[in-house]
C-alpha cells in the first residue's frame, strides 16, 4: 500500500545529519536547515547499541 | 623519531572536517607522518597500518578523537596538537547566529517544524537507524552514506514508499529538489526538465546542459547507485517516475542509469508506457534496441540526453547534435596536436573524478582502442591488476572505494588526483590526459587551480602532452566557470563543453 509522494512545491525544510559540509551547501542557497551535532550513539558500543535496538 | 597520541573523549567531528585537518599536518616541521581522526574500527586499524596509533590506545571508542603523529621530537608533536586544537577552535567559531543545531534528529525536528528533508551521510552501520528515525518523522531522505545492506536498502525503501515519501539511496549523493541542491550539485535554472538518474555525476552533467541551452531543471532525483539491481528492482527509479510524471511543473522526463538487466528494464519500460510526457532515455551503453518499441526515446551519451530533453521541451523533434561538422572542427584540433608528439607517445590516460563520467568515456572508446585498463568493472575493459600503475590506456575513477578508502572524495580534495597527474606525465608513452572538473555545492573551491602544478610541470618537459578537460558547472557555481575554464585555457588545456565531446577528441589522437 503506497501514497502519493507530495514534496514537490513545498518550501524545503532540511535536517542534515553527517557531513557538515552539507549544512553549509544549504544555508548557502538560503534554505531554512538545521544540523545534527551527531555522535555515535551508546558512546560507540556497538553490543550496547544492539540491546537498545532490541528494547525499542 | 616517536610515535604519540593525544587522545580527546567525547569529541566528535565528521570525517570530512578531520580529513581536510589532517592533511595539513605533515606541512609541520619536524612532522613524518600525522592524522587525526575519530576511533572506529576501521579508523583504528588504519591509523595502526601507517605506524600512527600505539598500542595502548587501541581500545579508544568511536567517541574519543585520536591525533596520531610520528615526527622528529616532543615540540613537533605539541605543534601537531596545538594545530588540530586550533582549526577545531576556528571552525566551532564560524557557527554563525542562527544556526539551527541539535544533538538528535528527534530535537532537531522539534525546533524546525514544518521539516520535510533529511540530508544522511553517516558512516554506514548508522545511517539505516537514522533514516529510520528519519521517515519515522516523515522526512524525504538523501542518503550519502555507502556500506548499508541491501536488505537495509530494501526495508528503507519500501518504508518511504508506503509513506509517499522519497529515499534516495544509499550512495547518493546529489538531488535537486524544488530548486533547492542537495548533496553535491550545480546551481542551474529551475525550469520544466525533471530527471530520475542512477548516476550522481550523470545527473549532474544532463542538469548543467540543460542549463546552458537555457532551459531549467523541475526536480532531479537521484536513485542511488544499487537502485537497478535485481535485488532493489528499481524502487526509487519508479517511485522518481512517477512523481514526475504527476508533477505539474515537469513536462520532460529524462531517465539516466546503467544498463539495468532484464527483468528492472522492462518494469522501467511498463512505467514509462503509462506516461504520456515525453521521455529520454539514457542508458549508458544500453542496447538501443530495447527501446524500439517503448515511448522512450533513445539517448547515446549524457550531452544527448541534455540535448534531447531540450529540443522536446521546445516541441522540435529530439536528434542528437553530434555531427559532422562538429566532428570535423575536433578533426583539424587533433591533426594539430598529434604533429608535436614523439613516436613514443601513443596513450590516453583518463584521471575523472565523476563515475559516470569515467564509465562514459570508456564506453565512447572501448571500441576504438582495443585494450582499455581501469579500476572500474565494465564489460570489454581490464580491470588493472595494480592501481596504482597505469599502463596502455587507461581511465582511471577516481572516486571509487579503492582511492576513498579513509580520504574524502576527490571532488572536495584534489591532492591525490594531482599527485597521480604528476605521475602520469613522467610516462613517455602518454600522449594524452583527459580529466573532468566537476563545480557546484560541496565541491573543491577551486578545482581547476588545483591542478595546474601538475600541468606547469608536464609543460617544461620536451615532450608536449595533449591536455583535455570538461567542466562540469554553470555560471552560477560558486567557483565560477569562467574562471575555471581560464584557469586550463591560459596553460593550454583544451577545455570541450561536454564529457562526451572531450571524450571523442582524446580518442582521435592516438
Amino acid at each position: 500500500m503506497s501514497k502519493k509522494s507530495d514534496v514537490f512545491g513545498k518550501p524545503m525544510k532540511v535536517i542534515n545529519i553527517g557531513l557538515e559540509t552539507f549544512y553549509h551547501s544549504l544555508k548557502e542557497q538560503g534554505v531554512t536547515a538545521a544540523h545534527v551535532e551527531w555522535k555515535p550513539p551508546a558512546g560507540g558500543n556497538d553490543k550496547l547499541l544492539a540491546i537498545l535496538d532490541k528494547m525499542k | 623519531m616517536i610515535t604519540k597520541n593525544f587522545i580527546r573523549s567525547n569529541t566528535y567531528y565528521d570525517s570530512v572536517t578531520l580529513m581536510m585537518i589532517s592533511s595539513k599536518l605533515s606541512a609541520i616541521d619536524g612532522v613524518e607522518n600525522a592524522a587525526v581522526m575519530m576511533g572506529s574500527e576501521y579508523n583504528k586499524q588504519l591509523m595502526s597500518d601507517s605506524g600512527l596509533l600505539l598500542e595502548e590506545h587501541m581500545n579508544a571508542t568511536p567517541n574519543d578523537m585520536i591525533i596520531g603523529v610520528v615526527a622528529a621530537n616532543d615540540e613537533a608533536a605539541a605543534a601537531v596538537q596545538k594545530a588540530v586544537e586550533e582549526a577545531l577552535e576556528e571552525k566551532n567559531n564560524q557557527s554563525a547566529a542562527g544556526d539551527i543545531k541539535s544533538k538528535t534528529l528527534e530535537g532537531a525536528s522539534r525546533r524546525l517544524q514544518g521539516a520535510n528533508f533529511a540530508v544522511v551521510s553517516l558512516p554506514g552501520r548508522y545511517a539505516a537507524r537514522e533514516v529510520d528515525k528519519a521517515l519515522d518523522h516523515d522526512l524525504n531522505v538523501l542518503l550519502f552514506s555507502d556500506n548499508i545492506s541491501v536488505e537495509d536498502e530494501i526495508r528503507l525503501k519500501d518504508k518511504a514508499i508506503g509513506k509517499g515519501l522519497l529515499m534516495m539511496g544509499p550512495d547518493c549523493g546529489t538531488a535537486i529538489i524544488n530548486g533547492v541542491s542537495l548533496g553535491f550539485a550545480n546551481k542551474v535554472n529551475r525550469g520544466n526538465i525533471g530527471i530520475v538518474a542512477a548516476s550522481g555525476t550523470g545527473l549532474q552533467e544532463v542538469s548543467v546542459i540543460v542549463h546552458k541551452a537555457g532551459f531549467g531543471i523541475s526536480h532531479a532525483i537521484g536513485t542511488g547507485g544499487r537502485d537497478l539491481k535485481p535485488e532493489v528492482g528499481g524502487r526509487m527509479m519508479l517511485v522518481g517516475l512517477e512523481a514526475l510524471s504527476e508533477d505539474q511543473d515537469t513536462d520532460v522526463i529524462v531517465i539516466v542509469t546503467k544498463p539495468p538487466g532484464v527483468e528492472v528494464m522492462k518494469k522501467i519500460l511498463l512505467k514509462a508506457s503509462m506516461i504520456s510526457k515525453p521521455i529520454i532515455g539514457c542508458f549508458l551503453g544500453g542496447d538501443p534496441q530495447l527501446l524500439e518499441e517503448s515511448n522512450v526515446v533513445y539517448a547515446k551519451t549524457l550531452e544527448d540526453a541534455g540535448v534531447m530533453a531540450v529540443q522536446v521541451a521546445r516541441g522540435e523533434i529530439p536528434r542528437s547534435e553530434w555531427d559532422q561538422d562538429r566532428k570535423q572542427k575536433l578533426e583539424d584540433i587533433a591533426t594539430q596536436e598529434k604533429l608535436k608528439y614523439d613516436n613514443q607517445q601513443k596513450y590516453i590516460r583518463g584521471l575523472y573524478s565523476g563515475g559516470t563520467l569515467t564509465y562514459e568515456a570508456m564506453l565512447l572508446g572501448k571500441d576504438m582502442l582495443g585494450t582499455i585498463n581501469t579500476n572500474i568493472k565494465m564489460d570489454g575493459t581490464t580491470f588493472l591488476i595494480n592501481v596504482e600503475k597505469s599502463y596502455g590506456h587507461t581511465f582511471l575513477d577516481m572516486g571509487d572505494d579503492y582511492f576513498t578508502d579513509g580520504r574524502p572524495h576527490p571532488m572536495i580534495d584534489p591532492r591525490l588526483r594531482l599527485q597521480r597527474m604528476e605521475s602520469e606525465i613522467d610516462d613517455p608513452e602518454v600522449a594524452v590526459i583527459s580529466f573532468d572538473i566537476l563545480l557546484g555545492y560541496g565541491s573543491h573551491e577551486d578545482p581547476a587551480g588545483a591542478l595546474l602544478p601538475a600541468i606547469r610541470k608536464a609543460k617544461l618537459k620536451e615532450r608536449p602532452i595533449t591536455f583535455i578537460a570538461t567542466i562540469c558547472g554553470t555560471d552560477g557555481d560558486s567557483q565560477g566557470l569562467e574562471t575555471q575554464k581560464a584557469k586550463l585555457e591560459d596553460l593550454g588545456v583544451i577545455v570541450m563543453n561536454s564529457n562526451a565531446e572531450a571524450s571523442r577528441l582524446a580518442l582521435m589522437l592516438v
